[in-house]
């Protein structure tokens, strides 16, 4: 018999059916990953083996657990299960911990609230267990002085502190950069060999689940599409949803030929430094260097990406090209003119250039309809179209994006995530730019949509001879849209040029570990 | 931990130095001379004149402040001109009303208020939390002299339990307190009612935290997350709106005074104000801009004993 056998589960909140007829078996030693686009049922399937589902949820068929059927048992049971029995792992480490309380007192609050054990024993088996994860700092830490690898070594240390028999983990490593990444799957990996536990994973990056699993379940709508061995299913996918998604994943864009090399963008020995904590009462403000001479150039309609790991000063560069901040040393100039003047970002240039965010859901004001919303870089021009002029600019915006003339009344909320990015594009686009910054701007958006707004992206720059600097952590991606790579680390660009040469042959050592880290699908048949 | 008590410390310092210039400058262009006031409308010039001199009000600015702050380093706080009295013993005698009350009120609107509104909160949408928000609801509308004449008129007409004004004195302290019941009752439910509402909407938004499904997941019983990791990441607001309610009670506490016949501080600046002994206003409201400027120092420091991440930063 299985560790976990889910059989025939059905799920609604209100009259909005969640899940249907989803089936899952996980046997002891072994890692099922659960995949699928937002919105396909995966983290309900995850939250009703933990019984952690919201109010008014209610399940139908049955979830067995070690030979104890989860939904018929009463939740005091449950609590005794969570922690003991079974342990989760969040997608999100920086908000998964309680941030007034040590790591130590954390982990050991699993072991002290299901064995009878004295305080010090709890903390002295704690700490080996954060030893075990890997973990190098104290057990006397708090959260706060930890990174997101480091937290999410206390969440995994947490969830497997009693060795449960079956640990789930929630997109584990979405929020992690790719090398953190790595460590993290290979932890997970090895403390299911060891501690013959069974692994459900959900994720849905399918070139992690390609990584790690040995068993793969496909979801759509809260349905199981498909499911089976990870080789088997690879090489053999049958339904076509799955074959959409795979194909969607290595989607690959066709870069149009650029012609010309006039120089549009120039970053000459940028420096940024960031005033830091006093550390005596009346002494020196220290300075973190964000950018440390940093030298680079795009050129006309050049499509050129820029990848680092989170702290790597990727973000810093973009308000400095956009001159929303001054820099400390050198210059940065577009097209002949500075991009920042006196103590303020130069509005002449400021037309030349536009931003696209990572956050379609954030980076809009909610009261504002999408026609208001998408003109705002209209101030930048001396003589905005008014009237019917104005109209038509909206209406072709809209268009130029994929979006109807009737979505100009329409606010946000009214839309999907990829139609969000796509209104931030059309927002970008309507002042006419000749550069654009991408700035993780396709992260948020599953996967089928993410290859369809990639098309759009490099579509509309091919035909407008747009040049685009593209910040991404997914190498992947980054490789398919760009000409030119810039390789970002601790502030400095250790290693640029062009794309293919880069990643096919990298020179600078950290180009090298990260692209070794990204995982990636085996080419499909 | 040390540098971020100094450096609420160096800002409490600079709080007091211009908080000491602006009532000085206040004070100053209040119109009407105390000296003519004081004296009538007969007075004749070199009367108001010779009274100005001997008030020093004929003085500079820079050095009537200056003497003003001296004194006030030294404990000098200067000599009353309608009460003939020095300010220090006029402040000393009602301080000790003042201080117990709103320490008194305080401490009653916090027992009221936590459990009130951890209970609401851990019952969210019941009928519990229906009726103490509804309950909150009026204690926040309904203004607090209210309170305190029906208070009297139960408790002290009707029960006889306490009397309804004055106060005996600290020689007998049971029948002190007794009689700061009613009014710190009074002054306490609708802070209490405020309170209460802070502290369930800020348990609600910890609720909702990522680290409490990671309590759940580890075992923990949703009342036992929410005692042991949502009730202390929710305080850091809870102690602001405490912050806030102490400097209120000790200085608002002007209306309960007077109902109660309590010889408080506000009733001495009210006096004071009417009569332009502006020596008394000065200290006065400097004293309570000092208290509750020391007041919200100990919140920034109770701030950082609940909140690790504070510590660290300076």
């Amino acid at each position: 018999m299985s560790l976990l056998a889910i059989k025939d589960l059905s799920l609604s909140i209100g009259d909005t059916q969640i899940l249907h007829d989803v089936d899952v078996d996980t046997e002891p030693g072994e890692i099922v990953a659960i995949t699928g686009e937002s919105g396909s049922g995966k983290s309900m399937t995850a939250l009703t083996v933990m019984g952690l589902l919201p109010r008014g949820a209610k399940p139908g068929g049955s979830v067995v657990l070690d030979g104890v059927d989860i939904l018929q048992t009463p939740e005091p049971d449950l609590c005794q299960m969570r922690g003991n029995t079974m342990g989760m792992v969040f997608q999100e480490p920086m908000t998964a911990l309680n941030p007034v309380q040590t790591i130590g007192a954390q982990v050991a609050e699993t072991i002290s609230i299901h064995e009878n054990t004295t305080k010090t024993a709890a903390h002295e088996r704690a700490a080996q267990m954060l030893e075990r994860v890997g973990l190098k700092v104290p057990p006397s830490r708090y959260p706060h002085e930890l990174s997101g690898g480091q937290r999410q070594r206390v969440v995994i240390a947490m969830a497997i502190a009693l060795r449960p028999k079956l640990l789930i983990a929630d997109e584990p490593t979405t929020a992690l950069d790719v090398t953190t990444q790595a460590r993290i799957l290979d932890l997970l990996r090895d403390l299911v060999r060891e501690f013959d536990m069974g692994l459900l994973m959900i994720t849905h990056d399918l070139a992690v689940v390609a990584d790690i699993a040995d068993k793969i379940v496909v979801m759509q709508d809260g349905r199981v599409v498909e499911s089976g061995a990870t080789d088997h299913l690879l090489k053999d996918m049958q339904h076509p949803y799955t074959k959409a998604l795979f194909a969607a994943s290595t989607h690959q864009v066709q870069l149009p030929v650029r012609k010309g090399s006039v120089q549009l963008l120039y970053a000459k020995n940028i420096i940024r430094d960031y005033p830091m904590p006093r550390q005596k009462l009346l002494g020196q403000r220290p300075t973190f260097r964000a950018l440390d001479n940093v030298n680079f150039h795009i050129e006309h309609g050049e499509r050129v990406g820029l990848v680092g790991e989170s702290g790597c000063g990727k973000s810093t560069l973009t308000r400095a090209i956009l001159g929303l901040e001054d820099v400390q040393g050198g210059e940065i100039r577009l097209d002949g003119d500075p991009v920042f003047t006196g103590n303020r970002p130069n509005q002449s240039v400021r037309r030349k250039m536009q931003v696209v965010f990572q956050d379609p859901y954030s980076s809009f004001n909610p009261r504002h309809r999408v026609e208001r919303l998408i003109t705002e870089p209209f101030h930048l021009l001396k003589n905005p179209p008014t009237g019917k002029a104005r109209e038509t600019v909206i209406f072709k915006a809209l268009q130029d994006v994929g979006l109807s003339a009737a979505d100009a009344g329409k606010y946000i909320h009214e839309f999907s995530g990829g139609q969000r990015q796509r209104i931030a594009i059309a927002r970008a686009l309507i002042v006419e730019p000749e550069l654009i910054i991408f700035d993780e701007a396709v992260s948020a958006l599953d996967v089928s949509v993410r290859a369809q707004v990639l098309d759009l992206i490099v579509d509309i720059c091919g035909k407008r001879r747009l040049a685009y600097l593209f910040i991404s952590h997914d190498l992947s991606v980054v490789r398919s849209v760009t000409d030119r790579v810039l390789v970002m680390k601790s502030g400095k660009i250790v290693e640029q040029g062009d794309t293919e040469t880069v990643f096919s042959d990298p020179q600078h050592a950290y180009t090298k570990s990260l692209i070794a880290a990204a995982p990636q699908l085996p080419p499909l048949i | 931990m040390i540098r971020y008590a100094a450096g609420r410390l160096t800002s409490l310092v600079i709080s007091l130095f211009v908080a000491s210039i602006v009532i000085f400058a206040v004070i100053e262009v209040i119109p009407g001379d105390p000296a003519a006031f004081m004296l009538g409308v007969n007075a004749r010039p070199d009367t108001i004149a010779a009274l100005r001199a001997e008030m020093g009000l004929d003085q500079s600015l820079i050095e009537r402040y200056f003497d003003w702050i001296t004194g006030l380093l030294q404990g000098d706080f200067g000599q009353s001109w309608t009460y003939k009295t020095p300010v220090a013993d006029l402040i000393g005698d009602r301080i000790w009303i003042s201080l117990p009350l709103a320490i008194y009120a305080l401490i009653l609107s916090t027992l009221i208020a936590f459990p009130a509104g951890i209970y609401a909160a851990s019952r969210r949408s019941g009928a519990g939390d229906i009726t103490i928000m509804g309950a909150t609801q009026l204690g926040v509308a309904i203004p607090n002299f209210w309170f305190a004449m029906i208070l009297v008129l139960i408790f002290a007409i009707n029960l006889r339990w306490f009397s309804a004004g004055g106060f005996p004195g600290w020689d007998n302290p049971l029948q002190a307190m007794k009689s700061l019941t009613l009014p710190a009752i009074a002054l306490a439910l609708p802070q209490a009612a405020i309170l209460a509402r802070v502290m369930r909407s800020s348990l609600l938004d910890m609720l909702g935290e990522d680290f409490i499904r990671t309590a759940r997941a580890k075992g923990l019983s949703a009342r036992q997350a929410l005692w042991k990791h949502a009730v202390r990441n929710a305080l850091i607001p809870v102690l602001t709106i405490i912050g806030l309610q102490f400097s209120f009670l000790l200085a608002g506490g002007i209306i309960i005074e007077q109902v109660f016949f309590l010889p408080g501080l506000g009733r001495l600046i009210f006096q004071s104000i009417s009569a332009r002994d502006l020596i008394v206003v000065e200290s006065v409201v400097m004293l309570l801009v000092f208290t509750v400027i020391m007041v919200n120092f100990m919140v920034d420091l109770a701030y950082a004993a609940v909140d690790p991440r504070l510590r660290s930063k300076a």
